[in-house]
């Protein structure tokens, strides 16, 4: 019975070690934000944040995360603030929206550490997580929208460099 | 039977659509779509609409805010917005106030041109523009002229904006809420009065042309957006599909659940039995969790007879419909014109080519789903569906009920692509939910969804044309050999009879055929591959026939044109002269056409060695429902046969754009599916089942793989056209010409190789 720490509040699930983290936070949690695409870890769809990397919770157990902090779309920015989120409004980036959440989350693991990413980083950061209507080159604009406003909130420090 | 629009204030507006059906139902007939019966105790799904209560098209809350139910499905192309948009337009409501919601299967919301509620064929703005401007402007009428009681001015003095009803004399004014408040608002229009409504003209569009932000966009960046797979219910289990090795035929022999009982929540190992033709030998392990589902699902051990298609490839099917196309008396005529036999016999220049498409798959992100729940006499079926009204009867066919116990729950679709015409994610969760007396919901794996798509069939066309001493296009016969999917469906009214009237034909396998270049001699057949119809239950692909029609058509026209020692998009020019029946779709494709090359800076840059553009037009999936789009395609081709694509520039003209973003989105997504079935996207059959499970091995294209894709709308003030689907048609070919232009090599099967261009560029 793994204790676990989702968007900063404790819960405790009922589920076999081995069970995917993406099952336990959809269909126990109801929390369902993240999605599931191919169960393989080949789409992206199911990405959350554990310790504030981007992994895919298909391919992650539940035991494997227990006292780590984990973190979904529901958590990221409370009403959809994040900088991300907003830039995906203004590049009116989703179509059908499934892929989105791990997109969102994709891209936000990126920029937490790089503020400034080349068009060449955000692309090998993004490869993994397919859009079936394929918005790529929205998503990509809407990265670099967020990066810049995250730039400028920072008063233009350099967050590469810190 | 209520012929009326009413008004009433205390409970939401109510607009008739029943008027509307009358009205436009001749229009319907005219497109060659007609009223859905058929089988599966559809017919009696769709003989309901005569009894039921008018619908409910929007409402207006006392707080101002209009909420607009829509009957189409939305899988992300945004038409339940646009829907408001264009009674937005009409009403003079403020973008802010307007809200959506989607209908189930209630043929109250039925597409008042298709009779049934089925979303697809790039349809849904063409067919509902004059529905939803005409039910804007009669709610607009009617709070005008109850503002104009309220005020004591006369109604024609009164002007609406952004929700606000203003008389400019007394500078008084009233909100849609206040009038609504009122209890003043009354009005009944009889079919003819809504008819002769008049709406504006573009000039006076306020909010058709404007790219507003589209509603279903902040709940899909926040994880709140409900698509069917997160259906909830109290005392739900789950169920994970078995499927049996091949797609179609077999049978289930045996089944051990001794390995599944072990699992904790395991429940019960349910055979379908499956009359609806989804598929055979199919099997759902139910279980207290997924996980648990997933687990008792791996351990059953299933033995199957694999049946009549166990030896069915790829390579069989392609074989079959050579034999098929070889014999003179197959398939049915879809277009006859003049003497082919005659002109080709007299032609300069005869040229003869195979064209083929590999089987794809749909793949929407998310995969197939239904929670299913009977609740007294009535099936609850929740599933994100793009034919609510077909899905409903399926649901009721596996349930063993008449269709009208059966109520579908619309969720947002995860993605439709033409998947979610199909009905088959209710058999495994209505089924299980009866044999275990709880809700079930069954979520496909990615591997069921993949194995189990009805795909776009693998395709074979032949084409032999003549030029004349001049280079002229004499004469063309077109062979196209394929499944035929819409017959699969069983609905006779989807089929078409032949120009010769000796049979009833697919014309979802030969659409676009039937192009808008002038050639006086000019044959188009039909025939139906029934190893394929068996062996692989095909589908509705985004596009659906053209996919495979116009890269037939638009590659030969591309060897027409070098043959004839003439530039490929200047050849095209000249054969589309809006001769006859082609006058007006003809010049509209051509000046397309026109646009994409000034734009793409066709014939003017100088390319490297290796380098090439490319140049394909097309119109949509019928000629009466068309768009025009033309793709100048700029590549780069390796010693080796590699293509990079460098740039896809796009025109389309779309007649009116309701949300110019909206269709910019569309066509940049339209583009790039084009280019992953032209490069990276192939399934392939072996033994009877399709071999690709997942996305390590049917590789739809990636972020990396995304070339610069340049979009043009032309909105020239014509009526409003559809979006989804054309540019997805025009890439392939553009592709193929363009790499034909940069090394000379010229390939005629989807997807495209190194190996099949390195192939060519030696031959």
């Amino acid at each position: 019975m793994p204790n676990l720490n989702i968007n900063g509040r404790n819960m405790s699930v009922e589920a076999a070690g081995d069970t995917p983290l993406l099952w336990v936070i959809r269909e126990q949690l109801q929390m369902t934000g993240t999605k599931f695409g191919c169960g393989a870890g080949l789409c992206g769809a199911c990405t959350v944040h554990v310790n504030g990397e981007a992994v895919r919770s298909c391919q992650t157990a539940v035991s494997e995360v227990a006292g780590k902090k984990i973190t979904t779309i529901e958590g990221l920015g409370a009403k959809g603030e994040h900088p991300l989120q907003k830039a995906w409004v203004a590049e009116q980036v989703p179509q059908c929206g499934y892929c989105q959440s791990g997109q969102i989350m994709q891209a936000a693991s990126l920029l937490a550490k790089n503020t400034n990413p080349t068009k060449e980083e955000v692309v090998a950061h993004m490869d993994g997580n397919l859009c079936r209507c394929m918005t790529y080159s929205r998503i990509q604009r809407a990265i670099m929208r967020a990066a810049s406003e995250m730039r400028t909130a920072s008063t233009g420090t350099d967050r590469r460099n810190t | 039977m209520n012929k009326q629009v009413k008004i009433t204030n205390g409970e939401p507006t109510d607009l008739s659509r029943r008027t509307f059906l009358i009205g436009t139902a001749a229009a319907g007939v005219t497109l060659g779509y007609a009223a859905i019966p058929g089988s599966l105790g559809l017919d009696k799904a769709m003989a309901a609409p005569a009894k039921i209560d008018p619908s409910v098209w929007y409402s207006i809350a006392p707080d101002g805010l209009i909420t607009v139910t829509v009957g189409k499905a939305d899988m992300g192309q945004h038409i339940a917005s646009t829907m408001a948009q264009m009674v937005a337009e009409e009403l003079g409501s403020n973008w802010k106030d307007m809200r959506v919601s989607l209908s189930g299967n209630d043929p109250k919301f039925n597409d008042p041109m298709l009779g049934a509620l089925i979303t697809g064929g790039s349809w849904s703005t063409m067919m509902n523009f004059d529905a939803m401007s005409r039910a804007g402007a009669a709610g607009r009428i009617a709070l005008t002229e109850a503002a104009a009681g309220m005020m004591g001015v006369p109604a024609a003095e009164l002007t609406v904006r952004d929700s606000v009803i203003t008389h400019a004399k007394s500078k008084k004014s009233k909100t849609f809420a206040e009038v609504v408040k009122s209890g003043k608002v009354t009005k009944t229009f009889t079919p003819d009065e809504l008819k002769a409504i008049k709406l504006k003209t573009p000039d006076q569009y306020s909010m058709i042309g404007v790219s507003v932000p589209q509603l279903d966009i902040p709940f899909k960046v926040n994880g709140t957006a409900k698509y069917g797979i997160d259906t909830f219910l109290p005392g739900m289990v789950y169920g994970k599909l078995v499927l049996p090795p091949v797609r179609f035929g077999a049978t289930v022999k045996s089944v051990d659940d001794s390995a599944a009982k072990k699992v904790p929540g395991f429940i019960k190992a349910v055979v379908l039995d499956d009359k609806t033709g989804s598929t055979t030998g199919w099997i759902v392990a139910v279980a207290k969790t997924y996980q648990d589902a997933r687990k008792a699902a791996d351990a059953l051990k299933v033995t199957w007879d694999h049946g009549p298609n166990a030896n069915v490839s790829s390579e069989s099917l392609l074989a079959e419909a050579k034999r098929l196309q070889q014999k003179g008396d197959a398939g049915l005529f879809f277009v006859k014109n003049g003497d082919t036999g005659a002109a080709l016999g007299t032609a300069a220049k005869v040229l003869e080519a195979e064209y083929t498409t590999n089987i794809n798959i749909h793949c929407p992100m998310e995969p197939m789903n239904c929670t299913a729940h009977k609740e007294g006499d009535i099936w609850h079926v929740h599933t994100g569906n793009q034919f609510a009204t077909r899905t409903g009867a399926i649901a009721a066919g596996a349930a063993g009920v008449d269709p009208k116990y059966v109520v579908l729950h619309q969720a947002w679709l995860g993605g439709g692509f033409g998947r979610r015409l199909d009905g088959d994610m209710t058999v495994p969760a209505v089924q299980a939910a009866k044999a275990v007396g709880k809700p079930v919901k069954v979520i496909y794996s990615r591997e069921d969804d993949v194995t189990m798509d009805f795909s776009r069939p693998l395709t074979y066309q032949k084409i032999k044309a003549g030029l004349d001493a001049d280079g002229k296009v004499v004469a063309m016969n077109h062979d196209v050999v394929s499944a035929w999917p819409t017959k699969r469906w069983g609905i006779p009214d989807f089929l078409s009879p032949s120009v010769d009237k000796k049979g009833a034909l697919d014309a979802f396998t030969v659409n676009g055929a039937d192009f808008f270049y002038s050639v006086p001699n000019h044959n188009v057949r039909a025939i139906l591959n029934e190893l394929a119809q068996s062996a692989t239950p095909s589908g509705q692909l985004r596009s659906v026939a053209p996919g495979w029609t116009f890269w037939a058509v638009e590659s030969m026209i591309d060897e027409l044109a070098h043959a004839a020692g003439r530039d490929p998009a200047q050849f095209r020019i000249a054969m589309l002269d809006g001769a006859g029946d082609n006058d007006g779709g003809a010049q509209r494709l051509r000046n397309t056409l026109l646009a994409a090359m000034g734009l793409a800076g066709y014939g003017t840059k100088k390319l490297p060695k290796g380098e090439g553009m490319g140049v394909a037009c097309v119109s949509s999936q019928e000629r009466k429902t068309a768009s025009w789009t033309a793709c100048v395609a700029h590549v780069a081709v390796s010693p080796s046969g590699e293509i990079t694509p460098k740039k896809l520039t796009v025109a389309t003209d779309v007649g009116t754009a309701v949300n110019p973003d909206g269709i910019r989105a569309q066509v940049e997504g339209g583009a790039l599916w084009g280019l992953s079935l032209a490069l990276y996207e192939k399934a392939t059959l072996k033994d009877g089942g399709i071999e690709q499970t997942n996305f390590d091995t049917y590789t739809p294209l990636r972020m990396s793989q995304m070339p610069e894709v340049s979009v043009h709308i032309i909105a020239n003030g014509e009526h409003a056209t559809g979006v989804g689907e054309p540019t997805v048609t025009v890439i392939a070919p553009a592709i193929a010409n363009a790499v034909f232009n940069a090394v000379g090599a010229r390939v005629r099967s989807l997807p495209i190789t190194a190996e099949a261009v390195k192939g060519a560029m030696k031959a």
